[in-house]
């Protein structure tokens, strides 16, 4: 039954996807613009069906309905109800199953806010995105279904009667409820600046129009997709055990890849807005992010990397590349054709000036894209071509993006201090001179207080630099505004907030940025690691931190058993800090899974952590084997995500709307010289 | 030659330069950073060009061959291409705790370096987990494991 209802839901879907990608286009090109209320309403319907397809999945999973596949492949009635409502993204078929409904809500979205647009480029746009869906549909239907075991016409002999639950790693750790769904919404939001951005292209008609939607659109995909990366590194910390967050796996890089070309987008965006050039550069940008998230999904779900992520072997990989290479050359058709309407209507005279400073800040993004991506693809290719199994170290990685990510900091501070079009070079230097003597003074500081190492001691001055241009930036008009209006300081931040919402958004953001580069920074270089094996009162020393441990204890939760270690942190004062049964790092085992999942004990404190994974134990000996870290400032990666939503949410607010039909260009405001 | 054209010939050559300087420094940096996948075999039949680079050999642990030193710090262990007995085999001397999985007959990648001395030595031992996440097979007790390492439940609190 919901099989059925499910499986038609999606061809349901799958017919106004294609409805709506063949009106949209065709209508769109011979201009017929009255067919743009079919486009909605096939728009529409496929909306509805995703999303109700995926309530009648859930449905199956809170049912344990083992008579549908994707339940009696994952799901399991000793999962607790949160986990079982989890498993939906908790194995290819249902993550595909979801990537359709987060599909469904973005098409959604993106046509009822423009529901009252004038056909033009939209019907177009429209018709891209439904192609788009129609792909995910079509996969759903067909290579990826989760509704039937064997062939559909066949009725299954027999139903189990429970089944394995979803994969343990998953279920180990709460933030593994929300770290699929903001990746996919990252990732699958991408879609909707692709068809903005194809539709201006098809209908040659490339004013300036689009050009906010197209900004907006791909700032919220932008925002999940940083929360998602982060989260899957913070789930990495606290479950995985092996003391890191980021290790340059293929799945991370997919992730990482669409993020840096949508960041760099963002930034170029502005030159166009401002200053209409750059244009080519940044719809290629536009075109590129989703292009990589596309890749991404093809890597984390193809199966053909060797990675944590690869839960399932399947057979999509095929479609999968058939899809990319459709839309690379559409893409670069597109652009191809449309490529003498693309030209600058203003010169780059000097890199010393905004737009100047904005170019190199794109070229170091997609330097590092494309560094990420040759490390990632290189093993692909030497195994297609030579048979040989290799894969690219982390050192590779960390050497090619330091220099570069030092160099991105470098460009956080220099930016926003130099003024658009020919800059003033003595005014300037007297605005240089503070942000750089407060990053010369922190870096003595630091190296006073005994940090050691170029590199580290070179990103805390930078780091200062930037946080110092940054505020400047964020308060300095504000404080005119006491001063020459004699308003509070609260109505004044708001007031100067508001009339430059992207600017203020922007700048919050770099400080989040700030805040991550500095803790990757300071957690790498300045961590403590140790291991070895305790007899029950013994400790183990890390750096001026302890850890006893206090005898093993084992107990049982609803899904599993667990064995921990009990152990207390020592603080360098002498405080100690217990970390008892549910607290203790320990291994969990699940009822339905043969091997046991490790889960390690995180202190958090506000500078740094402390780390204790349990690897063994022996209980006739009563010993226990620890690999245990502390990590300078770490947490602080994932504390900017507000930092980072804030900005982002700053910036997408809407401006008054008679501010919009004015002169949209007056989003971005004038430098930020006073 | 007309300035424009001039200053867009320039822009190419330079972003080309910077390309290739990009691409140069990457592909040279990849080729100190790579990591061989080996078997014991595998790794054998290279001879000396297998000394150096880093390598993840995998396979498993041979039955028998576990061995701690007195403070129970490092591990020496053998590693064999397959369960046969007289499968290609690999000394393995490996610094780190090993988890909890690690056992005789497992499979295992460790990564390490090769050298002369032709021990094996490793920093890093990954127990393989079964790519499937899946219940227990009809015939296999979960019970079993579940008492090895958990105990009786009935004996329990």
């Amino acid at each position: 039954m919901n099989a059925t209802l499910g499986y038609s839901l999606i061809l349901l879907g799958l017919a106004c996807a294609v409805f709506a990608a063949v009106v949209g286009i065709t209508s769109g090109l011979m201009r017929r613009e009255g067919a743009l209320k079919w486009v909605q309403g096939g728009m529409y319907g496929y909306a509805a069906a995703m999303i109700g397809s995926n309530l009648v999945m859930v449905k199956a999973l809170l049912e344990h309905d083992f008579s549908v596949k994707y339940v009696a492949e994952h799901g399991s009635r000793s999962t607790p109800t949160i986990f079982t409502i989890v498993s939906l993204w908790s194995a290819l078929e249902g993550s595909i199953l979801f990537w359709g409904a987060i599909m469904g809500g973005y098409l959604l979205a993106f046509t009822l806010v423009y529901r009252k647009e004038h056909g033009r480029y939209m019907q177009l746009s429209l018709g891209v995105m439904a192609a788009v869906a129609t792909f995910f549909a079509f996969l759903i239907a067909g290579p990826a279904q989760p509704w039937w075991i064997g062939k559909f016409w066949e009725i299954p002999l027999r139903i189990a009667t429970d089944g394995p639950g979803p994969n343990a790693l998953l279920q180990n750790h709460p933030l593994m409820i929300i770290h699929p769904p903001m990746l996919y919404l990252g990732y699958v939001g991408m879609t909707v600046p692709f068809g903005i951005a194809a539709g201006a292209l098809l209908r040659g008609e490339l004013g300036d129009a689009w050009l906010v939607p197209l900004r907006k659109w791909t700032l919220v995909p932008w925002m999940f997709l940083s929360i998602g990366i982060i989260l899957g590194g913070w789930w990495a910390y606290a479950v995985l055990g092996w003391g890191g967050y980021w290790a340059w796996d293929p799945v991370e890089n997919a992730s990482f890849m669409p993020w840096l070309t949508a960041t760099a987008f963002m930034h170029s965006t502005m030159v166009l807005e401002r200053k209409k050039s750059l244009k080519l550069w940044t719809i290629a940008l536009a075109l590129g992010s989703f292009v990589l998230t596309i890749l991404g999904t093809f890597m984390t779900r193809s199966g053909v990397f060797n990675s944590v992520h690869a839960f399932t072997q399947s057979d999509i990989g095929p479609t999968f590349l058939v899809f990319i290479a459709i839309i690379l050359v559409f893409s670069v058709a597109l652009l191809t054709a449309r490529g003498h309407l693309l030209v600058a209507e203003s010169r780059l005279t000097t890199l010393w000036s905004r737009e100047g400073s904005i170019l190199v800040n794109n070229l170091v993004f997609v330097a590092i894209t494309f560094t990420v991506l040759l490390g990632t693809l290189y093993p692909l290719i030497t195994e297609a071509l030579q048979q040989k199994k290799i894969s690219v170290g982390e050192p590779y990685f960390n050497a090619m993006a330091l220099p570069l990510g030092l160099l991105m900091l470098f460009l956080m501070g220099v930016g926003p201090v130099l003024p658009w079009g020919a800059s003033d070079p003595k005014v300037v230097r007297d605005q240089f001179t503070i942000p750089a003597a407060v990053g010369v003074v922190t870096s003595g500081l630091c190296f006073a207080f005994g940090f050691r190492g170029f590199l580290p001691l070179l990103e805390f001055g930078l780091a200062a630099f930037v946080t110092v241009v940054t505020c400047r930036e964020l308060f300095l008009p504000a404080q005119q505004r006491m001063t020459e209006q004699k308003e509070s300081f609260m109505t004044a931040m708001v007031r100067s907030a508001t009339r430059s919402r992207r600017r203020f958004g922007g700048y919050v953001v770099h400080l989040g940025i700030v805040a991550i580069i500095t803790a990757v920074a300071a957690s790498s270089a300045y961590k403590v690691h140790n291991s070895g094996t305790l007899k029950q009162g013994e400790v183990l020393a890390l750096g001026e931190w302890k850890v006893r441990f206090d005898g093993l204890v084992n107990g049982t939760e609803a899904n599993r058993r667990y064995l921990g270690a009990n152990v207390t942190v020592i603080a360098p004062n002498g405080t100690e800090s217990a970390h008892h049964e549910l607290g203790a790092p320990r291994m969990n085992f699940y009822m339905t899974q043969n091997e046991p999942v490790g889960s390690p004990m995180v202190q958090e404190m506000v500078f740094r952590d402390v780390y204790v994974s349990l690897l063994s134990f022996d209980e006739k000996a009563n010993t226990a084997s620890f690999n245990a870290w502390v990590f300078p400032l770490v947490g602080w990666i994932w504390y900017a995500i507000p930092i980072l939503v804030l900005g982002t949410l700053i910036a997408l607010w809407p401006q008054r709307k008679q501010g919009f039909a004015t002169a949209p260009a007056q989003a971005v405001p004038s430098g930020s010289t006073p | 030659m007309k300035p424009e054209l001039r200053n867009r010939l320039l822009a190419v050559g330079a972003l080309a330069v910077a390309g290739t300087a990009l691409g140069f420094i990457a592909l040279g940096n990849m080729g100190e950073n790579l990591v061989y996948y080996w078997s014991p075999s595998d790794m054998l039949a290279q001879g000396e060009k297998a000394y150096g680079p880093t390598i993840r050999l995998g396979g498993i642990v041979v039955p028998g061959s576990i061995q701690f030193n007195s403070a129970h710090t490092a591990l020496t262990f053998q590693v064999a291409n397959d369960r046969k007995p007289d499968a290609p085999k690999v000394d393995v001397k490996c610094d780190e705790v090993p988890p909890q999985m690690f056992r005789e007959g497992i499979g295992v990648v460790v990564e390490g370096t090769w050298d002369s001395s032709k021990v094996f030595k490793s920093n890093r031992l990954m127990v393989n987990h079964s790519n499937e996440y899946r219940p227990p097979k009809e015939g296999e007790d979960r019970k079993e494991w579940e008492k090895k390492y958990l105990g009786d439940p009935q004996a329990q609190r």
